[in-house]
């Protein structure tokens, strides 16, 4: 029998159980949908995480004090090593070729005070160029000096949330604050920025780096932000870092140097398993559709058990009634994948409208996947009742009367 | 060329074994005209599901033109089904949703014949038939007579060396039925050979070679009465 032949037999006999073939069509379509809606998904949300950590700065060599042997794990907070990383190791590293800025950081908690308001914040010691490898935006007055001989003034750029609630309503650029024991001149405000990658960038005040290290009376760095000038230069400032960390540490390599590539294939790695599992959810819909092209099947070859006899009183070999109902499981799986996929689309174009944030667009791994899962299981829900067709008795079949 | 010898079909009916054929010896050569007669139960239908090869005999062999089909496999025996052998049914057995024309090709859909072959033998066989402008018509659309014509096309339409007929004309009334015998006997002037299972008495004293059948056994094999007169002359209210 010729494929062109069973296939427009099979789609006749599709056509005449409307219903019926509608029903599975459907249930495969939804199947095929959901794998594909969820991993666009999945998908849409990984590529919205390495969005933003490109706005955090792409091409960032982040070194710690003190050695870890993980690598690209969540870095350790504090690192155990009898040397600090200075002030004066982050102006080595701001010599490197191909370096464009260096913010060194140091982090404690103080008490943020004015008047009789007072509010415990987060205090960062850093210098201007913190502002620029964070892309970070002033509401009102000005960023920390730029002068070398005023990384220890007395000046504090505030978080939008700690100035409202710290000093209230009125301009804030100005006025004198207490933090800790040392008291500061407000030269600016943040503008609203929101928690990024476990800071609130709302509740912090930044000082300068020297001023930080005597108000929380610590040499040491807590960790210095290097900003290569494009993404190329990345892997050769990282070995640069560490020749010259090494250098002035007497030849010790006791610093830990991540790179932005190394956090954000992390969260890579994280979002792909996630994608997958939601796929995978998913392609249990699939699993069901075939069961349910299965059950349509069976109630198929019983009610035309005579339409069967007849096939192979005119000569059908078991092989050609197999392929014809076959035929129809694939026709069915093949119909419904295509109506699946439209939806999909459908879905996730609907889906980016509401949010914007998300890309529509369904990998086309995963349509492919869904496709192949769909026919597969049609296919394999389908031998069961095609072979029992096959290897029905025509003499039965046909004297049912 | 049929050849059977020594058949037993036993079925196992709530577990008492029933026999259909209880050693069937019979020899039908090529181009005859034979009816099998004999009351309800007596093996008629299953002496012909085993010709046409839809059924298998428990005992005994069946020669089909020299060559011995009784141990061959499913595949095989579809085959030679398809080659050699044309069915007509009581009840017509055409597919519903098919029309006329699709009917008749089917045998050849499934040998795997291309269309346009397909599409020539159709419309010659709807000639011979009569059925010229019924072919696109389904069989619900078809009066009764009109329906068997276009199953005995299909049962032709191979080009069968054997017609194998099980009541063609029971569920017909007199005229539609007399019309069909006048097809099988025309294709009995072809050369054709035909088997005609019928409880019909006029309709059995038309064969050339009359089989009555009795609990499974044949218990006569006798020259029919009609001989020299040319069917289609016969045809009565």
């Amino acid at each position: 029998m010729r494929w062109a032949d069973a296939v427009r037999f099979a789609g006749a006999s599709l056509a005449r159980n409307r219903v019926r073939s509608s029903l599975i069509l459907a249930a495969v379509a939804i199947g095929v949908a959901g794998v594909t809606v969820l991993t666009w998904l999945g998908d849409a949300a990984r590529a919205y995480v390495a969005g933003e950590f490109v706005s955090l700065g792409s091409h960032l060599v982040i070194v710690l004090p003190g050695r870890a042997e993980t690598s690209g794990g969540i870095p350790p907070i504090l690192g155990e090593t009898p040397r600090d990383l200075t002030l004066d190791d982050a102006r080595a590293l701001r010599r490197i070729p191909g370096v464009t800025s260096v913010a060194p950081l140091v982090i404690g908690s103080a008490p943020v005070a004015f008047g009789s308001r007072e509010r415990e914040a987060t205090v960062l010691g850093t210098t201007p160029e913190f502002f620029e490898v964070r892309r970070m935006a002033l509401d009102a007055g000005e960023a920390l000096p730029r002068d070398e001989r005023w990384l220890a003034a007395p000046v504090a750029v505030l978080g939008s949330k700690i100035a409202a609630e710290v000093l209230g309503p009125a301009p804030a650029v100005g006025e004198w604050v207490r933090i800790g024991d040392r008291r500061f001149r407000v030269s600016g405000i943040l503008a609203p920025e929101g928690r990024s990658l476990g800071f609130d960038m709302d509740d912090v005040a930044l000082v300068p780096v020297a001023s930080a290290q005597a108000l929380f009376d610590a040499p040491g760095l807590f960790r210095v932000l290097v900003e290569a000038r494009g993404r190329a230069d990345v892997p050769r400032v990282e070995e640069e870092v560490k020749r010259v960390v090494a250098e002035r540490h007497e030849g010790e390599e006791d610093v830990t140097v991540i790179t932005q590539d190394s956090v954000l294939a992390t969260f890579d790695r994280i979002f792909r398993a996630l994608t997958l599992a939601l796929g995978g959810i998913a392609g249990v819909s699939l699993l069901v559709a075939g069961i349910l092209v299965m059950n349509v099947m069976v109630v198929a070859v019983s009610q035309r058990r005579e339409e069967i006899g007849l096939l192979k009183a005119l000569g059908a070999t078991p092989a050609a009634i197999r392929s014809l109902f076959l035929a129809e499981a694939r026709l069915l799986a093949a119909a419904g994948s295509v109506v699946g996929l439209l939806l999909g689309e459908a879905l996730t174009v609907a889906g980016s409208r509401l949010y914007p944030a998300l890309v529509p667009g369904v990998p086309a791994w995963a349509a492919i996947a869904a496709v192949a899962t769909a026919v597969s299981t049609g296919i394999a829900f389908g031998i069961g009742p095609a072979r029992r067709a096959a290897r029905l008795d025509p003499v039965l079949a046909l004297s049912r009367r | 060329m049929i050849e059977l010898s020594g058949v037993r079909r036993t079925y196992v009916v709530g577990g008492q074994p029933v026999r259909a054929l209880d050693g069937v010896d019979l020899e039908v050569s090529s181009g005859e005209y034979v009816s099998v007669m004999g009351p309800s139960g007596s093996g008629k239908s299953t002496l012909l599901n085993v010709i046409g090869l839809l059924d298998r005999p428990t005992e005994g062999t069946y020669r089909l033109d020299g060559r011995d089909v009784t141990s061959l496999g499913d595949e095989e025996q579809a085959r030679v089904r398809r080659e050699k052998i044309g069915f007509v049914f009581q009840f017509f057995q055409l597919v519903p949703r098919l029309t006329a024309e699709e009917n008749i090709e089917l045998p050849l859909v499934l040998a795997g014949v291309p269309r346009s072959e397909r599409r020539e033998r159709v419309k010659g066989l709807l000639a011979t038939f009569g059925l010229e402008d019924r072919g696109a018509h389904r069989p619900d659309q078809l009066s009764g007579g009109q329906r068997q014509r276009v199953a005995i096309a299909r049962a032709t339409v191979t080009r069968p060396s054997v017609v194998l007929a099980d009541e063609p004309t029971g569920n017909l009334d007199r005229a539609s039925g007399a019309d069909v015998v006048a097809v099988l006997e025309r294709l009995h002037a072809d050369g054709i050979t035909v088997v005609l299972v019928t409880h019909d008495p006029t309709l059995g004293r038309r064969a050339r070679r009359r089989i009555r059948m009795e609990d499974g056994r044949i218990v006569s094999d006798a020259p029919g009465g009609l001989q020299g007169i040319a069917p289609t002359e016969e045809r009565r209210p």
